[in-house]
Order: structure tokens, then C-alpha cells, then sequence
């Protein structure tokens, strides 16, 4: 247990540490996200991602968003286990066909108002799957989209602006 | 190739049986090519089980009045490509799984997508397919069209036959394809009677994009950017099995430093990852301290692989004939100043870990899965060197620049998810020793040679020449095979990503265990939904 809150106190809080040109920026826009969150959504935005086909490189960096770097939630921005309690789907891949209905509901069971951003070259255009018989290619082939965040996949930082872009609408 | 290996033994046996043989040899003369009527496909089987072949592999390819169809074979590091051709007018075919559960779900792959007929299946339910194209249609038949006809929306696979269980206090949990957390989708349907899990059905397929179907008529590098992204964490290591295949089918060698920079790209994805892997599992079982810690180290990782090779996951470094961008001075020795920092930290951070009793107490003996059912699925990488699995390919088959270095293959005996944790760390530790003695060679390189190249020049494969890729890949040996048409273009690409052998071990080693352990049992065997849907 020693050993456990040794490196606890060595690590330190790095998430103060993104004092870097680069981590600075990412502060701004955080900081920019929690002014426009308070605002409109009472001071929180809950999230509810959903693969609808991606190669899961998109979830990877979507995950990052939660270590303690971005630490997103301290943005007032969490992600939730169920579209009942999301504000903001955050979609990835090109749909699949498979994945259609299974969208389509989601959608549904996400209350109003409710926002959708597509993630990633896939989500946004189809990327390099398209549209075939196995895929509908760009989520907005199947559900309205409000905000699209390309990248293949987008890094956590372009993840943190894209959702300040729809804040911002 | 030397004849001095079981292969000839194994051959001459056959040969004195119903067999009549002609060896011969996948270009790059690695892999043998062995061809047998259709009508013994099911009886070799039992042969190779007998001299215990591990199954690896199963596709088909469709030549317009035949299907050709294969199974590949692997023994103490040798591959046989067993091959045979069924007619398409009455595509029958006695299937393997009946000798090898590793076979059962990739042969219902192939009934679905060719419409060939495995006879005696033990489980011919459909697999692949759902509801975006009807019982009758086949999309990877060459006369069928890359845009099918698909219904504006496409229903949800409804009457899928489940298994049913019945009897008193036994009730069923149905979860996905939507998960509660950030992960693709996939169904899983439990029989339970109170906490403990009686039996699990997983139902995959729901990413199914038609990978094999749009590889074909692609370029090269257009094949190697879909290979890429066939499962977005192993993008090196599918892309370099598929870039591998093509340059043997091109008759081509990558240079030196090329391979020791793919070196350098796959050892970097499987740290990524496993790290990644690490951090959830702990987190599946509560334990925050732990995946913070990793998730951090994982980040680090990350921004390294940006600021060198300006991908985060590194793809598209990879591609036909070479990499797509050099390691300089400076960026070695920011990867060597990683490796140190990351070793420190691990250092730090497992005995940590290691004397944490609640850690302990959720991961040793769950998620049990014996040697004897890793070995009947064909489980691969962690899965299977936590079972008594005992194969790498970067050891057993080695390929260029694993043939030059030494190091050892983690192994872990109790089979259970703290062995799967472990044999990740081990892993890493090796990856970490790799990547040193990569850029050691590196270095020696440019003092010996500035002028080394990144890439082959390519040359156009003949109309028809095939290749075989095989690389172990974060998960374990991952095969692709892909075969050319004239012109460049792609006629055939099939990627077989471990998670298809390691996916049906789930289903069995989380038997016994109860429910609310089944994410962390999930989590120890973290098979890919898109690697397997394809
Ligand atoms: S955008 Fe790229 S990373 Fe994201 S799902 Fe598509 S291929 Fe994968």
C-alpha cells in the first residue's frame, strides 16, 4: 500500500502539468467548452458514444479523452451508459448495414434535444469503407448529424474542439 | 527449403494412404501449397489433428466455375496451404470444424459470404450474415455487385437462432450490440441462474463493412491503407501481414532498414496496447489507481509515436515495399529516452500493483481457460501463452528483422485473467529490449551504409500470384493472404485476425464465473470486433 501512495504523490496531478504550448491551448478550449456548457446545459453535457461501425481506432482516442491529461470531465463533459440520459450522441465508423436499426434506435431513445456528432473520415464521409452493401457510409445517411470532427482517427485534442463547435451553434 | 521437418514424414504418410500429394511451394517458398481432392478435405483433417497441426486459417475464393478454397496448417513454426477446388454449380464441401472447433466459425463465414455448403457442420446457423443481404445471395461471389441491394433500412437480425436453456431459476441477460461504455458493438446473450454465468452465446457480425469485398480491384497502397484499418488498434500489424503477402506475390524484398523500422512500429503498437489493456482491465475490477496510471503511460506512448512518426496509431507507416518515413538521429534517441522512461515507471508502478490484495483477490483464478480448450480453438498471443499455448511467429516462423535478434516468449501457467495481465507486462518488457536492439542495428546501418533505402522499388505482379503474410501482431499471429488479377489490382484479400481463433475462448472461459465479472473476463481476452466482422 506504501508503495501504491509513493507513486501516487511522485506522479503528482498531471493533468496540471498541460501547461505546454500545446496542453495551453487544450486549457483554453476546455475552459471555452465549461463557459458555453454552463450556459445551455445547465453546467454539464453527457455524452452517450456509439460505434456504429468504425475500426475502433476512433474509440481509442475517444477513450483518451478520460486519462488524466484531458481529464474531459473536469470540462463539466461525461461520458453515460445509456442514450436515456445523453444530451450529445458521439458517433464513429461509416454506419454499417448491421448497425442501422441499432442507430436508428439509439437515436430515438436519446431525448430532446439532442445533438449528434460524427466522428472520424468514416462517420464524416464514409472514409475509406463507403457506401457498399455492407456499409450506409456517413452517419448522416442514416441520422441527422450537427458536427462533424474528421480525422482518421482525431486525435483528443481535435475531439475537444470539434465539440466546442457544436457547443458554439 | 529444407525437407528435414515433420512436412515430409507427414506427406510420405499420406501419400501411402487415399492421398496423392504434389508439394509445392506459396511464392517466397515459406509456405507449403498442398492440393487434395474436395471429397477428402473433412479426412485430412483428422489426420492433421492426429499429428497435431493447429488449425490457423480458413478462406475461399471464388474462380468463376470453381471455388477454390483453403485451410491453412501450422506445426512448430511451418505452415501447409491445404487448398482444394469445389465445383460452383454444387458447392459441397465435408467441413473440418467436425475435427477442429477451430474451423467451425470461419467455415460459416465462408458458407455465408460464397453460399458453399460445409457438410456435417456441427453449427451451420448463419454467422456473418445478418439482414443486409438475403439467404440466397452471396457478396463476395465474384458476380456480385460491391453496392448489393440493400433495403433502406436494414431490419435487425431478429429470429437468430439462439441456444435456449430452460428449467427453474434460469433466466437470460441479452447485452448489446449498443454497450454501456466505449467499445464497438457486439451481442452477447447470457443463461444465468442467480449470479453464475451458465452459458454465453456471443452473436458478432454487427461491423461488417465488406473489407474482403472492396479490397478488391485496389492498388497496393490502397490495399495497404484498408489493411490498415481492418482493426484500428493493430493497423502496423495488419497492414505489415497484408504488405507482406503482396511483396511476396511481387517477388520483392524490403530493405534492411525497412524491416527493422517495421521492427520498431509493430513492438511500439503492442506496448500501446497492452498498456491500454492493463489500465482497463484494473479498471474492470475497480481499481482506478491503476488505470490512471496506465492510461498515463499509454498517452506518453502516443505523443512519442506523433512527434516521430506523425501518426498517434501509427497508421499508414506501413506500405508496399518499405515504411513511409525514416527514423532520424534525434528520433531514435527520443525512443531510447521512452523505453528507460517507461521501464522506471513499470518498475514503480507493478510491485504497486503486484501487492494490491484486492487486485489479487478479482483476478487470480477467474476467467479460467484450460490448456486443453486453448489448444482446440487455436487461441493466439496472450490468450493463448496464458494457456500453456507456447507459439510466437516472430520466434517460431521468424521474418525479417525478428530473424536477427534474440528474445524470449513470455509464458504464463495458471490460464486465468492475472496471467493474462502478466504476460502482457512480460511482453512489453521483451518489446522494450526489441525496439533497444532494433536501433542498435539501426545505427550500425547508416555507419555502414547512409544511402540504405525505405522501400523497394515495386514491380507489377503477374496476373494471378499469390502471397501469404504472417506476423505476430499485439494479439498474436495474424495471417493475410491476397491474391493479384493483371493491372495491379487486388483479386482477393483475406486478413485473419487472432481475435477470430481467440473470440470462441470467451464463451468458455467465462463459464462459472459470475456476471458481474464478465467484463473484466471480456476485458482479459479483448478480442476485436472489427477484425472479426471484417
Ligand atoms: S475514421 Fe479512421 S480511425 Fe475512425 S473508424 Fe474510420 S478508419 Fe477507423
Amino acid at each position: 500500500m506504501l508503495r501504491l501512495f509513493k507513486k501516487i504523490i511522485t506522479t503528482g496531478v498531471v493533468t496540471e502539468e498541460c501547461k505546454a504550448p500545446k496542453d495551453d491551448e487544450l486549457e483554453k478550449l476546455g475552459i471555452q467548452v465549461k463557459r458555453h456548457i454552463d450556459k445551455q446545459f445547465s453546467g454539464s453535457i453527457a455524452i452517450r458514444q456509439v460505434d456504429a461501425g468504425s475500426c475502433n481506432g476512433c474509440e481509442l482516442e475517444i477513450h483518451a479523452l478520460n486519462n488524466p491529461y484531458y481529464d474531459i470531465e473536469r470540462f463539466g463533459i461525461h461520458f453515460v451508459a445509456s442514450p436515456r440520459h445523453a444530451d450529445v450522441l458521439l458517433v464513429t465508423g461509416p454506419v454499417s448495414r448491421h448497425m442501422q436499426t441499432a442507430l436508428l434506435r439509439t437515436y430515438e431513445a436519446t431525448p430532446n434535444p439532442k445533438w449528434v456528432v460524427a466522428v472520424g473520415d468514416c462517420a464524416a464521409c464514409g472514409g475509406e469503407f463507403g457506401v457498399s452493401y455492407a456499409s450506409c457510409g456517413a452517419v448522416a445517411n442514416v441520422i441527422p448529424v450537427d458536427v462533424v470532427i474528421a480525422g482518421c482517427p482525431p486525435t483528443p485534442l481535435a475531439l475537444m474542439k470539434g465539440l466546442l463547435g457544436l457547443i458554439n451553434k | 527449403m529444407s525437407s528435414l521437418n515433420w512436412t515430409t514424414d507427414f506427406l510420405n504418410q499420406l501419400n501411402s494412404t487415399e492421398f496423392s500429394i504434389v508439394p509445392a511451394f506459396l511464392p517466397g517458398d515459406k509456405t507449403a501449397l498442398w492440393q487434395i481432392e474436395s471429397t477428402r478435405w473433412q479426412q485430412f483433417s483428422q489426420y492433421a489433428i492426429e499429428q497435431k497441426l493447429r488449425w490457423a486459417a480458413g478462406w475461399a475464393e471464388h474462380a468463376e466455375t470453381v471455388f477454390i478454397v483453403n485451410a491453412c496448417f501450422e506445426k512448430e513454426g511451418i505452415y501447409v496451404l491445404l487448398r482444394t477446388r469445389v465445383n460452383a454449380g454444387k458447392p459441397e464441401l465435408p467441413s473440418q470444424a467436425t475435427v477442429y472447433p477451430a474451423a467451425n466459425r470461419s467455415e460459416r463465414h465462408t458458407q455465408d459470404m460464397f453460399g458453399i455448403n460445409f457438410t456435417g457442420h456441427p453449427d451451420n446457423r448463419r454467422w456473418t450474415r445478418h439482414q443486409a443481404w438475403p439467404q440466397h445471395s452471396y457478396p463476395l461471389r465474384k458476380n456480385y455487385p460491391v453496392q448489393g441491394e440493400p433495403p433502406a433500412i436494414t431490419p435487425p437480425d431478429m429470429d437468430y437462432p439462439f441456444v435456449k436453456s430452460y428449467g427453474e431459476g434460469v433466466y437470460e441477460i441479452p447485452v448489446g450490440p449498443v454497450h454501456a461504455g466505449i467499445i464497438e458493438p457486439g451481442h452477447f446473450r447470457f443463461q444465468a441462474v442467480g449470479e453464475l454465468i451458465l452459458n454465453l452465446e456471443e452473436r458478432l457480425g454487427y461491423v461488417h463493412k465488406g473489407i474482403e469485398k472492396i479490397a478488391e480491384g485496389r492498388t497496393p497502397e490502397s490495399l495497404a491503407r484498408l489493411a490498415g484499418r481492418v482493426s484500428g488498434d493493430t493497423t502496423v500489424g495488419h497492414c505489415w501481414a497484408a504488405c507482406m503477402a503482396m511483396e511476396q506475390a511481387a517477388g520483392i524484398e524490403i530493405p534492411p532498414r525497412a524491416a527493422l523500422i517495421r521492427g520498431i512500429l509493430a513492438e511500439g503498437e503492442r506496448i500501446a496496447n497492452h498498456l491500454g489493456d492493463m489500465g482497463a482491465i484494473c479498471n474492470d475490477v475497480a481499481f482506478i489507481f491503476a488505470q490512471m496510471q496506465f492510461s498515463r503511460l499509454r498517452e506518453l506512448w502516443l505523443r512519442t509515436n506523433a512527434t516521430i512518426f506523425g501518426h498517434r496509431l501509427l497508421m499508414d507507416t506501413i506500405v508496399p515495399g518499405g515504411v513511409a518515413c525514416d527514423l532520424s538521429e534525434a528520433s531514435c534517441a527520443l525512443i531510447k529516452q521512452d523505453v528507460v522512461r517507461l521501464r522506471k515507471e513499470l518498475s514503480e508502478l507493478m510491485p504497486a500493483i503486484d501487492l494490491n490484495s484486492s487486485l489479487e483477490d478479482r483476478l487470480y483464478t477467474a476467467g479460467y481457460l484450460s490448456p486443453e480448450i486453448a489448444e482446440a480453438f487455436g487461441t493466439l498471443g496472450y490468450v493463448g501463452l496464458s494457456s500453456g499455448q507456447d507459439f510466437d511467429v516472430r520466434r517460431d516462423a521468424a521474418y525479417p528483422p525478428y530473424d536477427q535478434v534474440t528474445f524470449k516468449v513470455a509464458l504464463e501457467d495458471q490460464c486465468d485473467i492475472a496471467s493474462r495481465f502478466w504476460v502482457r507486462y512480460k511482453q512489453i518488457n521483451a518489446a522494450l529490449k526489441l525496439i533497444e536492439q532494433f536501433i542498435a542495428q539501426l545505427k550500425d546501418g547508416v555507419n555502414l551504409n547512409e544511402s540504405q533505402t525505405l522501400q523497394a522499388e515495386w514491380q507489377t505482379p503477374q496476373a494471378d500470384s499469390e502471397g501469404l503474410g504472417i506476423v505476430e501482431g499485439w494479439r498474436g499471429e495474424i495471417t493475410a493472404y491476397i491474391r493479384f488479377d493483371a493491372g495491379n489490382k487486388i483479386a482477393r484479400y483475406y486478413p485473419r485476425d487472432p481475435s477470430i481463433l481467440n473470440w470462441p475462448a470467451l464463451e468458455k472461459l467465462t463459464l462459472n464465473n459470475i456476471v458481474p465479472d464478465f467484463p473484466v473476463c471480456n476485458k482479459s481476452l479483448n478480442g476485436s470486433y472489427s477484425g472479426n466482422d471484417l
